[in-house]
């Protein structure tokens, strides 16, 4: 695809095509995961099922995210808890003022605030809660606060070439430094509780199965677009100058690249992914607190995607499908087994599958799917199966 | 402040600085093992905490059975429970570096996620075989006393075993790492891995007794965290970020950069603690600390910094 022909080639349409979708397979995983997300889920799982699907979803923007920026550009992030954390918390205080207005809060000392303002004295609504009166704002801030955030975080760092561990730690303690702000700030976000009871949004119900179905297919599409975009950067010379820097930096660095600006770049991109899911994730859940955004969370976001494959967009969606489904069903019903067997998940991914799960497909399920379709006798069916599972994209 | 006397001023100011200096001591034990382990084999080891927590149930446990079948030894056993946290550690350490980590050289971002998987099957482990509820361990009278220089000065006496343990420990790691056979093998891997190999040293075993020496060390640090604090299985990971931020600041391969950034972050954190409440005395840390290294983003004191 690289010809001449394929670069002169007028039709727009074609090119983008191309750049989405590199080869057939490309193309195959994203439809068959459309297809997934868009069709099975919906008409086989119970309205339960379903919105549990839709959080772990949320999840699936971050890992997607991870995907750009740890596996592609080679930096390891462990706190994307913090800008899951600021669309999540971005979307709750437009959520909670809509759910605060003076009618419902008449029983406060003053009417018209949160209620946990008024249980810790605050008389008068903070300026920085201001914006979040008006949707329009609030859906601008969700994008802009986690942008700023990476921003202001990683430039300095970048520039000073901090990379690898030292950056992972960093970013781990900003993490921690968010929570701990979150908790001391009780009369302004809500503390450890969070901020809950929420209920409307625009006068629109988000609690009922309707509004989550519709919410689901909202995450769905998101999703999808967002792994396009992705996709999209990653095929643009841009991409190249993220992988070429993960892989020899000093080597890019000497060709005239400025290898802060890409870095930052990816880091805020995968920021303001993230950002897109914590939004999602409060509309869908009803509450936002400070333990779903921590130290802990924000690694179970790492170990998602690296289950489902650090360098595989798809991969990752199904990373974070699979591990919190699993996470759901056996935290419940086992504690103590699971944490064993949770644990021992971080061990065998780092030893026995340093690709996670696409990596499974690609160097086992594919290539013996190949063998098998050589042979006449081939059973169609045995193939179905094996192609549900593929998770593989460039 | 207008009610307090000169005279009070200065005893808050003392035993202020005093509880940080306490900090001081935990971070710097915490800090030695992960400098020593990221040295010398590139490998960020997130369980680190757990070994400290190892150390303290170690303690815990014996000064349980001490006092309920010897009592008599109650004020000497301390003298047996060090050396013994200090064997657990080391033992489970050497088998960790044995079956994980020896196969994880040169991939820290790996480690990293390792470690941390490593770090919850440990803490799953004291849940269900020790019990999830805190514990605390029978201590002789005399370790929970204190000294009073003056009138309205308080110095808890168990602060100041710990910080005469952290220059012991510290002196004799440094004397250890530069008389010693061991110590000598250790610095020539650090410098250069296949040229020691070459020359005769076996790196392997040279990094397994590093790594199990570390853990030790956090072991130790452990058994004194036990007259300080009381014990659960989840003790250790409040102090893993701050022991890491601490590494970090001091810039990764200097010892003296270590003490400088530990002896900042500690008497930094108490005395806003004293002026706020402890989450926002946090938050500041943090943001103080992030801004230091933005300036500085090699830390404070890099000799060479390897990633």
């Amino acid at each position: 695809m690289n010809s001449l022909k394929d670069y002169t080639d007028p039709s727009f349409s074609k090119l983008l095509y191309q750049r989405l979708f590199a080869n057939k397979e490309a193309l195959v995983g994203f439809l068959i995961l459309t297809a997934l997300l868009l069709l099975v889920l919906p008409l086989f799982l119970s309205p339960f099922r379903l919105g549990l699907a839709g959080r772990y979803l949320c999840y699936a923007f971050v890992a997607v995210g991870l995907v750009m920026c740890w596996g592609k550009a080679g930096i390891l992030s462990l706190g994307q808890g913090m800008f899951f954390g600021a669309g999540g918390y971005c979307m709750a205080m437009f959520l909670k003022l809509e759910a605060s207005d003076p009618e419902s809060t008449a029983i406060q000392t003053t009417p018209g605030i949160p209620d946990f303002m008024d249980w810790n004295q605050v008389t008068e609504l903070p300026w920085f809660w201001m914006p979040f009166k008006s949707f329009p704002l609030t859906v601008l801030l969700i994008l802009v606060v986690p942008l700023v955030l990476a921003f202001v975080m990683s430039f300095f760092y970048f520039k000073g070439r901090v990379t690898g561990v030292v950056f992972a730690i960093l970013t781990q303690s900003m993490v921690a430094c968010l929570w701990y702000f979150i908790v001391g700030n009780q009369g302004y976000f809500g503390g450890i509780n969070g901020i809950t009871d929420l209920k409307t949004l625009n006068g629109w119900d988000i609690r009922e199965d309707s509004s989550q179905r519709i919410l689901y297919f909202i995450c769905s599409l998101l999703l999808l677009a967002c792994i396009l975009l992705s996709r999209y950067i990653l095929s643009s010379r841009l991409g190249r100058v993220l992988v070429a820097q993960r892989d020899m930096e000093n080597r890019v660095r000497f060709s005239g690249y400025n290898i802060t600006s890409f870095k930052v770049f990816v880091f805020c991109f995968a920021a303001v992914i993230s950002s897109i899911g914590g939004a999602l994730f409060t509309l869908q859940v009803g509450f936002m607190s400070p333990n779903l955004i921590g130290v802990v969370p924000s690694i179970d976001m790492v170990i998602f995607t690296a289950v489902g494959g650090r360098e595989s967009l798809l991969g990752a969606v199904y990373g974070a499908l699979a591990v919190s489904y699993a996470k759901t069903i056996f935290s419940e019903a086992y504690p103590n087994l699971w944490m064993f067997f949770y644990g021992g998940v971080f061990i065998a991914i780092v030893l026995f599958l340093p690709k996670g799960l696409a990596g499974l497909y690609q160097d086992n399920i594919k290539v013996w799917v190949k063998n098998w379709m050589r042979k006449p006798e081939t059973d169609p069916e045995s193939l179905k199966i094996k192609e549900s599972e593929v998770n593989n994209v460039e | 402040m207008g009610d307090y006397t000169i005279q009070e001023i200065y005893s808050v100011v003392v035993m202020q600085s005093f509880s940080g200096l306490s900090l001081l001591c935990i971070f710097v034990l915490m800090g030695l093992g992960l400098y020593i382990i990221f040295g010398q084999m590139g490998v960020i080891n997130m369980a680190h905490a757990e070994f400290l927590v190892m150390g303290s149930y170690t303690m815990c446990l014996f000064s349980k059975f001490i006092s309920a079948n010897f009592p008599w030894m109650m004020n000497y056993y301390i003298i047996l429970a060090v050396p013994l946290s200090f064997a657990v550690a080391f033992g489970v350490g050497y088998l960790v570096e044995w079956l994980l980590i020896s196969r994880l050289y040169k991939r820290a971002l790996d480690t990293l996620l390792a470690t941390w998987g490593l770090s919850l099957i440990f803490q799953q482990c004291f849940r269900s075989f020790i019990g999830a509820r805190e514990i605390s361990a029978d201590l002789p009278d005399w370790l929970m006393g204190t000294w009073m220089p003056t009138d309205s000065i308080f110095i808890p006496v168990n602060g100041l075993v710990l910080l005469a343990l952290t220059i012991a420990i510290t002196v004799g790691l440094v004397l250890f790492m530069t008389k010693s056979r061991l110590g000598l093998r250790m610095r020539a891997t650090t410098q250069n891995r296949e040229m020691s190999n070459a020359l005769g040293v076996n790196t392997k075993m040279t990094d397994r007794l590093t790594f199990a020496l570390a853990c030790g060390i956090s072991g130790i640090a452990g058994a004194f965290f036990t007259t300080m604090a009381s014990t659960s299985p989840t003790a250790g990971t409040n102090y893993i970020v701050d022991s890491f931020l601490v590494l970090v600041l001091g810039g990764l391969g200097s010892l003296l950069g270590l003490f400088i950034s530990a002896a900042f972050l500690g008497i930094l954190s108490s005395v806003l603690e004293f002026f706020m409440s402890g989450s926002l005395a946090k938050v500041w840390l943090y943001l103080i600390i992030f801004v230091v290294l933005m300036k500085f983003t090699r830390g404070l004191f890099s000799a060479r910094i390897r990633t």
